[in-house]
């Protein structure tokens, strides 16, 4: 049981934790000032509740360790994140695709996990949902901007779509990990997660005149550690000083 | 030397929020329990926005304020739940934050509402209720960045989070 949750917890963290970084990539980047400075508070959104997350889940875990050493210190077969999150930022449009399906995702699941039997996970979901709904209002209006803007935003949306749609599936993917935690009630009912995703997605992609795609090709892996070359790269800039000057403080 | 936890708020009136400082750490609503125990002192925060970088800052500011007064046996704990709102803003707060330039949270409809209508932040300096949002983020994870259409002053807006 503590196993299953330590582990769930790091799927938690090291989403908000690999996007977070993805996002940070962005700060000086950002195609106008305003975007530059929302898509780091988003990162910085998303880096606060991987903190909170991998605090506890060090407690849970009982081996001593911190936040900080779960952050830096794991190899890439030991991170849980999906596949989608790890995804290069490429353009704007590939950034805020990625984004929208993920808030479309995340914004339910915290709803869920408000309920959770535990209190700690239902405190941080309950934290997290308030920013939550600003990045699912944020990346869902750009989606519908771009989506239905010029033909040159157009096209590069549907085509950020073609290419991270069969990323999406994993959003959904479950294992006995979520079977031991929903007996216990940790997770509670998921069962409408996927059909609510779905609404959301068809409704916003719709108004933003995309079409999803007809290629239903699953990309997974991530749940289990098995990750794209990306994240040895992120990995590579995110553990850098820890490496180098291990215990390093400032 | 005896203290009442009374004292203790009204020491803790004289700590600013680094971001806004017109703020005190009690108006922002941060502080949601202080306890005595013999001469150790427990206040106990909750943090704004999960990333907020000034928590650590704000910490260390409570226990310094404190230690000047005399306390020297003072611990800081930070709990999550319940999750802070801006409803917890003190109207003190809300009426500082608009002299200082920055438009206090208006009653926003649930962020869940795609395509809902826009809300309407008077500007702080003019009043005028035609103002623009210029984007959702702003300075910091807790403020707006808006513009007054009729004065032409950008201004920060302290979002509503429920």
């Amino acid at each position: 049981m503590e196993n299953a949750l330590f582990e769930y917890l790091l799927r938690l963290g090291d989403d908000s934790l690999i996007l977070g970084h993805r996002l940070s990539e962005w700060c000086g980047h950002g195609p106008i000032l305003e975007e530059d400075i929302a898509l780091t508070n988003l990162s910085l959104d998303l880096i606060g509740q991987a903190t909170a997350i991998f605090e506890y889940a060090g407690k849970v875990e009982g081996k001593g360790r911190s936040e900080d050493d779960l952050a830096f210190l794991r190899f890439d077969k030991d991170y849980r994140n999906l596949l989608l999150v790890e995804r290069p930022n490429g353009d704007f449009g590939v950034t805020i695709m990625r984004q929208f399906l993920f808030d479309a995702y995340r914004k339910p699941l915290f709803e869920r996990l408000v309920n959770s039997s535990d209190e700690m996970i239902a405190a941080i979901a309950a934290k997290s949902l308030k920013e939550t709904k600003y990045h699912l209002k944020h990346s869902s209006e750009w989606v519908i901007r771009l989506g239905d803007g010029t033909e040159e935003s157009h096209n590069r949306m549907q085509d950020a779509l073609n290419d991270l749609w069969k990323y999406a599936a994993e959003l959904f993917y479950e294992d006995e990990v979520d079977a031991t935690l929903k007996a216990s009630g940790v997770l509670p009912d998921m069962d409408s997660l996927k059909s609510e995703w779905e609404q959301t997605v068809t409704a916003v992609l719709e108004e933003a005149t995309l079409k999803i795609p007809e290629n239903n090709w699953k990309q997974e892996g991530g749940r289990k550690g098995l990750h794209t070359e990306h994240l040895g790269y992120i990995l590579a800039e995110l553990q850098y000083m820890q490496r180098a000057y291990p215990n390093m403080e400032w | 030397m005896v203290i009442s936890t009374e004292e203790i708020w009204g020491y803790l009136e004289e700590v600013f929020d680094p971001e806004v400082p017109v703020l005190t750490v009690v108006d922002l609503g941060v502080v949601r329990k202080v306890e005595l125990d013999g001469d150790a002192c427990k206040v106990t925060i909750t943090p704004t926005y999960s990333g907020c970088p000034a928590m650590k800052r704000i910490e260390d500011d409570i226990v310094e304020k404190l230690k000047e007064k005399g306390i020297e046996n003072v611990t800081v704990d930070l709990v999550l739940a319940p999750a802070w709102t801006t409803d917890w803003l003190s109207e003190n707060g809300k009426r500082k934050l608009k002299e200082y330039g920055i438009a206090p949270p208006e009653n926003e409809p649930d962020k869940s509402v795609l395509f809902a209508e826009p809300i309407v932040v008077p500007c702080p300096k003019c009043d005028s209720k035609d103002t623009r949002l210029v984007s959702q983020f702003g300075s910091t994870a807790c403020k707006a960045h808006y513009q007054c259409n009729d004065c032409l002053e950008p201004f920060d807006y302290f979002k509503c989070l429920r």
